[in-house]
């Protein structure tokens, strides 16, 4: 018997394949040069080679994003319920925090360092600063989603607001935070690595300037390879809890498939 | 008596009589004030069903809200059981026109939600929830997720929902309203049939003529915003209704008589 699953994971798997055999035959038969664009052979070998330094600085960036990642949701959470809580807040705070992200958070950057220094904070604060607004706007929209009529269901039964808020607004409201949590996953990768690039001694932003300056371009796209596999390892790792703590009909995933 | 019981024991009342007084309710809207009820007077005697019909905006839900006790009337008093209303109503099921059915639990726990919140015995709960699914053909669904049901059965789902505290009122926002033709008529017979086992005040709110009166003892018609009864039927046919009654002279009359009052205040 073959699981009705495999028909949806093949064609991708096949896809890709056939991507890197493209890729591989294409640098050979049209003779690219390396420090253009290196094979896929290339790139292994490059992994072989470096594997130990590759893995160090790896853990390093995982360590950043995850941390940034974390903090936005430990204060992105909170703060979108004060904000859906408390219509004072909503009119001061919130649109402050919407007009903040007109500014590219990236250029954010070079002034971290200046505050905080080379080390481990500024990364963590740049990918905070980038995941931590997802969070907080999904969260807002989706504790606002909540059909009056089960508000005004819930106060008839003689619910508190309080025992409202918990009981229905909060899980109406998950599949809205876990798509933001989603979005800052990815995010926060983003600014471990662009404060790597302005300033660090590790991680896998610095290895790639290392590798770009010395030319080393197959270590460059090796780089790549595991910035993927972290910003999968952290959006999987969300897919995972958010399948432990919900019940199925608020999970995103099964929602989109039973659109489909 | 534990609280369970004492439902229980009330259960087989006849429900509450509403009687609604002078009633008139204002809103402020962008600065200005607008009149949704004006110098409405309504007596509802306990175990009827009484079916409110209105064009759109007339203050119908508004009204509903008030018998509930979620917002209070500007002028005028309502009172149930001679008891003058001063805040939520508890002892009262409500049918909007969404289901609003919580998404993540079951059926049968989305049926028991009242008296989980009521902190009432969910052993008992659950069996009258069961009881009640039966009663209305969902016995199969008790475990299935409000997502996997059509439109129809979520509504009937929610109906139970409404009774199973034993209410001694049912207050029901148009009901039917999102439902197709033919499940709406499935649903209205249901309705009919349920209420006339276990007779309580209904008050039902429409703006579907046929339904207002193929269902209920009494139809109040009500005008245009600001919203005042034009005028009060009694719709005297046996109950429970069937499929028949729609084809009674008498039916028949009645509707004419509503459609041409509507002309008449330029609703139609």
């Amino acid at each position: 018997m073959i699981p009705p699953s495999i028909y949806k994971v093949l064609p991708p798997i096949f896809a890709f394949l056939a991507l890197i055999g493209f890729w591989e035959f294409g640098v050979d038969y049209f003779d690219v040069p390396q420090y253009v664009l290196p094979a896929p052979s290339a790139i292994g070998a490059a992994i072989a080679d470096h594997w130990q330094s590759l893995l160090r600085h790896s853990g390093v960036t995982l360590v950043e994003a995850v941390l940034g990642f974390l903090l936005g949701i430990a204060v992105g959470l909170p703060l979108a319920i004060l904000i859906s809580c408390s219509p004072w807040l909503e009119r001061t705070i919130y649109p402050l925090l919407v007009a903040s992200q007109s500014i590219p958070k990236v250029a954010l950057a070079p002034i971290f360092v200046v505050w905080f220094g080379f080390g481990l904070l500024p990364k963590v604060l740049i990918a905070f600063s980038i995941a931590f607004f997802p969070v907080v706007v999904n969260t807002v929209v989706g504790l606002s989603r909540t059909p009056p009529d089960m508000i005004r269901l819930m106060q008839s039964l003689g619910s508190t607001s309080v025992e409202t808020f918990l009981r229905v607004r909060i899980p109406m409201a998950t599949p809205y935070i876990f798509a933001g949590i989603k979005i800052s996953s990815a995010f926060a990768v983003v600014g471990a690595i662009v404060g790597e690039f302005i300033a660090a001694t590790s991680g896998l932003g610095y290895l790639q300037l290392i590798a770009n300056n010395n030319l080393e371009i197959p270590l460059l796209f090796a780089c790549l390879v595991l910035l993927s596999l972290i910003g999968a390892v952290i959006y999987y790792a969300v897919v995972l809890v958010e399948h432990l703590i919900l019940p199925a009909p608020l999970r995103s995933q099964e929602n989109d498939e039973a659109r489909r | 008596m534990s609280e369970t019981d004492e439902l229980l024991a009330i259960a087989d009342n006849k429900g509450a009589s509403i009687s609604i007084r002078n009633v008139g309710m204002d809103f402020a809207r962008r600065g200005s004030v607008v009149t949704a009820l004006e110098d409405v007077n309504l007596e509802i005697p306990a175990g009827t069903f009484c079916s409110v019909l209105g064009p759109s905006g007339c203050g119908k839900s508004t009204l509903l809200s008030l018998v509930a006790g979620l917002a209070s009337p500007t002028r005028g008093t309502i009172a149930l059981d001679g008891n003058p209303l001063t805040g939520p109503f508890h002892d009262v099921g409500i049918v909007f026109q969404s289901d609003v059915l919580l998404p993540w639990l079951t059926v049968l726990e989305n049926v028991v939600l009242p008296a989980k919140v009521k902190k009432l015995n969910m052993e008992q709960a659950r069996t009258t929830g069961r009881q009640l699914l039966r009663d209305v053909g969902l016995h199969d669904f008790c475990n299935h997720y409000p997502g996997e049901l059509s439109g129809g059965m979520r509504q009937r789902a929610s109906i139970c929902r409404a009774l199973l505290a034993k209410p001694s009122v049912l207050l029901m926002d148009e009901p039917f309203g999102a439902l197709d033709a033919l499940t709406r008529e499935k649903m209205q017979q249901d309705l009919n049939r349920i209420w006339a086992e276990d007779t309580k005040t209904v008050l039902f709110i429409t703006h579907d003529i046929e339904e207002a009166v193929s269902m209920a003892d009494q139809v109040i018609v009500m005008s245009p915003r600001p919203g005042r009864v034009l005028r009060r039927y009694s719709i005297d046919l046996p109950q429970p209704r069937t499929p028949a009654v729609r084809r009674d002279p008498f039916f028949e009359e009645t509707v004419d008589d509503i459609r041409n009052l509507f002309h008449e205040a330029g609703v139609l």
